[in-house]
């Protein structure tokens, strides 16, 4: 039954051979891409079940025995991100219809979207270094494309500054991948965590681990490394931008937590005060991009950077609580940033541009947006009782346990900001009139399309969900943080004796 | 051996650099294949180098009987060869297209997607 672990990866592969097959079906293709996008969603929730029930699984794919072979392993933090993949690619599986222009689709858009997830779910399920860095390739290669797919100007220049900037992020990776390597014999993950938890010397460890912090810093979005994302993620589709928005960059938060518990914890080397150090910048850098910008998309973009920082610190503070915080922020930023770039395709359609100069009054005309904006954005702020007050809650009073007092006042700090940026929004979208307003045009909206609302409607409910019961979704949290921080079992489970 | 190769792969990654910080698209595609083969190299030594030692195991045997060279390396290399490959095919076809478009190869001419200087809040062209 561990074959299970393959399914989130072969079936989006699958389904972009079927959707490149039907290319002239553009109606066929959608309908495919949102069963898939189920399966895939069924398949991860699966997985989870499995992993909380009966521990970590191991596919050792083609019977190759690891480390010899490439191992598939799905822990709590492995199937919670297939899962939270399933959400974001049913969402967007679903908004796409509406969204996505006749020609972009006969560009090839469904077959990258499934190859960009196939990226992902590899990504998040392998047990391999090297397995990893493909992953990361095809994922790569399918956002590259997904990126400049309309080919506009504004999408070429992006799509220039993200192709170089992560094009060199992987040669790092590659480079500390060949170290490691070159130091241990080895590649699959668990071995190494043995291996590299044995070397005598700690000094070229510490030195391959930052090409791993600035290979994964680039593609996360850590300070000073982030000023491609808000360079080019406003260009694209809002579908795509939603799903880069969720997922990628999230990537390389989980590859930063899993390289960082596995593979060089930070007991041993010196690294944990840079950690901190960026994590801390990236809160506050993001969080004042934000402010100054009066794009809707930008505006959001700032805000990732500035929310990957307190998944970092999370991360950085390496204690069980703040592990958990750092898992539980993944997830709730994941389902809140794809659903408010999903929104901001709504406000665009509605109000007529991105631009919040351009845009007003969508308060009373469209009060339902308004409402649908409120919840992951005020999430995304931290209020009470939404998704994003536990996880603001959880980082802060870690690092208050930790005695990180300055740290917790700059996520506490950074919070406002964020209710200030967010309330920008909301003014300037929702509350004042409508500039220079057409009395016919105000007379007639477009049509809400329910393509379009479905998946943010379902998206806002579960940030209310997870808001009023966090604890299911805590106590998942708490179990991926105990096996990053006790690593035995995962070891165990991949490589059988601890060599 | 090794040192060698070390020497040679410091040198490509420095001209790599040097070309790839020049404002122009043509010479950053020179640097990163420069980089990314500085790199196979890395791997290839990090593998530990050996002369004439194929990796071949004798007829009946099931194990090697001698000491012989790393091939896990060059199947590392060998995909990344290949994924570099397609990636460096992809960002000419990019980079042709975004001359053609915005015409400059000179990144810090490239403003499209940027707001206007020093105007963060005036509004802007965005895709239809």
């Amino acid at each position: 039954m561990n074959n299970l672990l393959a399914i989130p990866i072969i079936l989006p592969f699958a389904a972009a051979a079927v959707t490149l097959l039907l290319r002239r079906r553009p109606g066929l293709q959608s309908a495919l891409t949102i069963l898939a996008a189920a399966l895939h969603l069924a398949a991860g929730c699966g997985l989870l079940y499995r992993v909380h029930h009966a521990g970590i699984s191991v596919l050792h794919v083609a019977g190759w025995p690891a480390p010899f072979g490439i191992a598939l392993v799905a822990d709590h933090l492995g199937a919670l991100m297939t899962v939270i993949t399933g959400v974001v690619y049913g969402a967007v599986a679903v908004y796409s219809r509406a969204d996505i222009r006749t020609d972009a689709i006969a560009r090839g858009y469904y077959p990258l979207l499934h190859v960009l997830v196939g990226g992902i779910s590899g990504a998040f399920l392998t047990g391999d270094l090297f397995n990893m860095y493909v992953w990361f390739e095809v994922m790569l290669m399918a956002s590259f494309a997904l990126l400049t797919l309309e080919r506009t100007r504004a999408q070429l220049d992006g799509g220039v500054k993200y192709v170089v900037i992560n094009l060199i992020a992987t040669l790092l990776f590659l480079t500390g991948l060949g170290l490691v390597y070159g130091m241990t014999g080895t590649l699959n993950m668990a071995h190494l965590h043995v291996k590299l938890g044995m070397a005598a010397e700690t000094a070229p460890v510490a030195a391959v681990a930052v090409l791993f912090i600035t290979a994964f810093g680039i593609k996360s979005g850590l300070f000073p490394l982030f000023f491609w994302l808000p360079a080019s993620y406003h260009t694209p589709p809002v579908a795509v931008s939603a799903i880069f928005s969720g997922l990628l960059t999230k990537v390389g938060v989980y590859a930063l937590i899993r390289t960082f518990t596995l593979l060089f914890p930070f007991a041993d080397n010196g690294l944990q005060g840079l950690m901190l150090a960026a994590a801390a910048g990236t809160m506050i850098v993001g969080v004042l991009g934000a402010a100054i910008h009066q794009h809707v998309r930008r505006i959001l973009s700032f805000h990732i950077v500035s929310q990957v920082g307190y998944m970092v610190l999370g991360l950085a503070l390496f204690t069980p609580l703040a592990l958990a915080g750092a898992v539980f922020y993944l997830l709730h930023h994941i389902i809140v940033k794809a659903n408010l770039f999903l929104i901001s395709g709504l406000i665009r359609q509605q109000g007529g541009s991105f631009e919040l100069a351009r845009v007003g009054g969508l308060y009373r005309r469209r009060g339902l947006i308004a409402l649908l904006f409120f919840v992951p954005a005020f999430s995304l702020a931290g209020f009470p009782p939404l998704s994003g007050f536990w996880a603001k809650m959880i980082v802060v009073r870690s690092s208050l346990e930790a005695g990180h007092f300055l740290l917790a006042g700059v996520a506490a700090v950074v919070g406002l900001l964020t209710i200030y940026s967010m309330t920008k929004i909301w003014n300037e979208a929702f509350w004042k009139p409508q500039p220079d307003a057409d009395p016919e045009e105000a007379a007639e909206p477009a049509p809400l399309s329910g393509w379009m609302l479905a998946p943010v409607v379902a998206m806002a409910l579960l940030t209310v969900l997870i808001g009023l019961s966090p604890g299911p979704l805590f106590e998942l949290a708490q179990a991926a943080a105990r096996e990053l921080l006790e690593p035995a079992a995962y070891v165990y489970t991949v490589i059988g004796e601890t060599r | 051996m090794e040192p060698v190769l070390a020497l040679l792969a410091g040198a490509m990654v420095a001209a790599s650099v040097y070309l790839m910080l020049g404002s122009h698209l043509v010479r950053f595609i020179f640097g990163l294949v420069l980089a990314s083969n500085a790199v196979n190299l890395l791997i290839f030594a990090g593998g530990r180098l050996d002369v004439s030692r194929p990796p071949l195991i004798p007829g009946q045997e099931l194990q090697p009987t001698a000491l012989l060279a790393n091939s896990l390396p060059q199947a590392l290399i060998l995909t990344a060869i290949v994924i570099g490959f397609a990636l460096l095919v992809f960002i000419f076809i990019l980079f042709a297209k975004a001359y053609e478009t915005i015409g400059t190869v000179d990144p810090e001419a490239m403003t499209d997607a940027e707001p206007p200087a020093g105007r963060a809040v005036a509004p802007q062209r965005e895709h239809p």
